[in-house]
């Protein structure tokens, strides 16, 4: 199916698209283009945050969107993260679909008490007389010395609160349906997106479509090791899989896509088929996702397990800024590669 | 201000019980300031408020059983038992819930005003908060972004001088908070919240001028609340406050203060005074048995609620 492939070279993407004649874009055209699509078909949407007109657009994610609807639905706004989540929560409860957009996913901090205290409990908190349809864009920032201010991803903080969706896209197709499907939710939703696969291309329908939250995808078959990996790391997975065909190593990638709610039956059934289970997540290891996961399955399928839950993260330090110290932090498809290797020898010695 | 008074003095009368099973922030001298701003508001215009918001609801119409319903923990309580005092809710009168982190509400009027200018409507939204919401970053940035938009808001301010048990004086440098409208370019005003004439009138323009789209306004009324931050009781026999400063101001009430005047101008008598009493206190008394005999939510309500399903 073309909508769950994830391409990792323009010449992959480039037979593909030739053989199927089928429309393609980059993950950053397709985010523009689902508010694009929001913002003229439903009124009550409208898109704020720090820089969301100026020239480069939010890394081109609203690139032209102020000139094409006007400063008052693409409304850049003070540095206020909190005040400003207030604001748009209250919007939200007066009927309107705001889009909070966040360069940086490390600003959220600032923004926790509108989110988690307001955002998150107000449907229960009013016995279900009021909805909050609030989405909050964030971008996660990767390399070129950012350091710990600039590189985060806090979706494990997000995990805790009940009353929030997490939806964290790695392809084109996914950021256009989901982030469509976020905005028409009636829930808060952390969209979560990754600076580093902003120029990925792929399959993207020209119409407005919804991807529904909770369904996850296989983006390869295989039947030794299950990888359930994230945004960037989708990317890490597939061609640490392609790498280990070669070895003889059959590796299934599952994209979650929404990390909450979780798909948990898809990683289940995985599971059930290889026996073996590593977590990829572009975050810190403690307390995270991938915790998360790896206990869901321990909790619930225990039986399926035939070595141990292993997770491929960013160390528990904060993101530092020599190239030398980035290189050592960051995983990549050689750290996923050499961590099923090590759970399939497991299964050798048994 | 005689069925708030009332209504939070019943709640006393029944807390010992140990039935109503929510914390009650009583308004218990504060009651001319939501008086006198609510006889302003149209049915669909927002009100944001605070932990302290009996007086508010009940001023923006919200019917006596589904308070104490909510905060008896019942089924029929306008959040269904899931907020409890600090959280009311009634969307079909402009209250679209109830936050209970200081100052977390500014922000929240501030946004229902923004979505009254894009879609053009009239709607004007208050936010009602204390002067310890004033301590906080989102008033300020509130301010800054409702008057740069020139929305419809009136902030509230009823700076009744403490934060929980913080007296006014060890958090801010200075007295008046209605100064700080001066930095947004906005008009500050400051009124004595206990004289409710004063407060209706100063209400009364500062809504108007949000209609016209003028923008805002900030009202600080400077008040005192007789009882503590929280709970049935008085706090000042535990320190928190003089004595003398409580008598002072309860020697102030602004419902004693308006019965007199409305006498005195032959307006009312007492005996439309005592008719008032009684009928308030008959009415409070059967929306309390309503709460008592209402049915407790399933346990399974438990779960209900924590996201919003299209399909419900």
């Amino acid at each position: 199916m073309p909508w769950t492939k994830v391409f990792l070279t323009e010449d992959d993407l480039k037979q593909f698209a030739a053989v199927e004649g089928l429309r393609s874009l980059s993950y950053v055209a397709a985010l523009r283009e689902a508010q694009e699509q929001l913002l003229e078909t439903d009124p009550r949407v409208f898109i704020l945050g720090e820089g969301v007109d100026d020239p480069g657009g939010i890394f081109g994610s609203t690139l032209g969107l102020a000139d094409k609807f006007g400063s008052a639905r693409v409304l850049d706004i003070a540095i206020a993260e909190n005040g400003m989540t207030g604001v748009a929560v209250g919007a939200a409860l007066a009927g309107m679909c705001p889009i909070f957009v966040h360069m940086r996913m490390d600003f959220l901090p600032m923004c926790m008490d509108q989110i988690i205290n307001h955002a998150a409990k107000w449907h229960y908190m009013t016995g279900g007389a009021q909805k909050v349809p609030l989405v909050v864009r964030s971008i996660i920032g990767r390399g070129w010395g950012s350091a710990a201010q600039h590189s985060q991803a806090l979706h494990g903080l997000f995990l805790h609160i009940p009353g929030l969706k997490i939806a964290i896209p790695a392809t084109p197709y996914d950021a256009k349906g989901l982030l469509i499907a976020a905005v028409e939710d009636g829930n808060p939703v952390m969209f979560i997106e990754h600076r580093w696969i902003y120029d990925s291309v792929g399959y993207v329908p020209p119409e407005k479509y919804r991807i529904p939250f909770g369904k996850g995808v296989i983006r390869q078959e295989g039947s030794d090791v299950t990888v359930v990996a994230m945004s960037q790391m989708v990317y890490e997975a597939t061609k640490a899989a392609r790498e280990l065909t070669n070895e003889g190593i059959s590796v299934e990638v599952i994209d979650p896509r929404t990390v909450k709610p979780l798909d948990e039956e898809l990683i289940f059934q995985s599971v059930q088929k290889t026996g073996r289970l590593v977590i990829a997540d572009v975050a810190c290891k403690t307390g995270g996702v991938g915790a998360e996961i790896a206990c869901r399955v321990v909790e619930n399928v225990p039986e399926f397990l035939r070595a141990p839950v292993k997770r491929v993260n960013f160390p528990d330090t904060p993101t530092p800024c020599s190239p030398i110290l980035e290189d050592a932090y960051y995983p990549n498809s050689n750290t996923i590669k050499e961590t099923i290797k090590q759970l399939c020898r497991m299964k050798t010695d048994d | 201000m005689v069925l708030i008074r009332r209504f939070e003095e019943k709640i006393i009368e029944v807390y010992g019980l140990q039935d109503m099973k929510s914390p009650v922030h009583l308004c218990i001298g504060q009651e001319g300031i939501a008086a006198g701003v609510c006889a302003h508001l149209e049915r669909e215009d927002y009100i944001l408020t605070t932990h302290r918001s009996h007086g508010h609801c009940l001023a923006k119409g919200v019917d006596p059983k589904e308070l104490y319903a909510e905060f008896y923990g019942r089924i029929t309580g306008c959040c269904r038992g899931k907020g409890g005092s600090m959280h009311p809710a009634a969307p079909t009168l402009g209250i679209p819930g109830t936050t209970a982190i200081v100052g977390g509400g500014i922000p929240l009027a501030v946004g229902a005003a923004l979505a009254s200018q894009m879609r053009g409507d009239s709607r004007v939204s208050v936010a009602f908060f204390g002067d310890g919401a004033s301590d906080q970053g989102a008033f300020h940035e509130s301010l800054n972004f409702a008057a740069l938009k020139h929305l419809p808001v009136l902030f509230v301010c009823e700076n009744n001088y403490y934060a929980t048990n913080s007296p006014l004086s060890a958090r801010q440098p200075h007295p008046d908070i209605y100064l700080r409208a001066a930095g947004y370019g906005i008009p500050g005003v400051s009124v004595d919240g206990n004289d409710v004439l004063a407060v209706y009138q100063a209400a009364q323009e500062a809504v108007h001028r949000g209609r016209r789209g003028d923008g805002p306004t900030l009202l600080e009324c400077k008040t005192y609340r007789w009882k503590g931050h929280v709970g049935p009781d008085c706090d000042w026999e535990k320190g928190c406050r003089p004595h003398e400063e409580l008598t002072e101001w309860m020697d102030r009430c602004p419902i004693e203060s308006w019965r007199k005047k409305l006498i005195a101008w032959g307006v009312a008598d007492q005996e439309w005074y005592h008719q008032l009493l009684e009928e308030v206190d008959a009415r409070l008394d059967l929306a309390i048995k309503f709460a008592r005999d209402s049915a407790f939510p399933a346990s399974t309500d438990l779960y209900q609620h924590v996201y919003y399903e299209k399909n419900t």
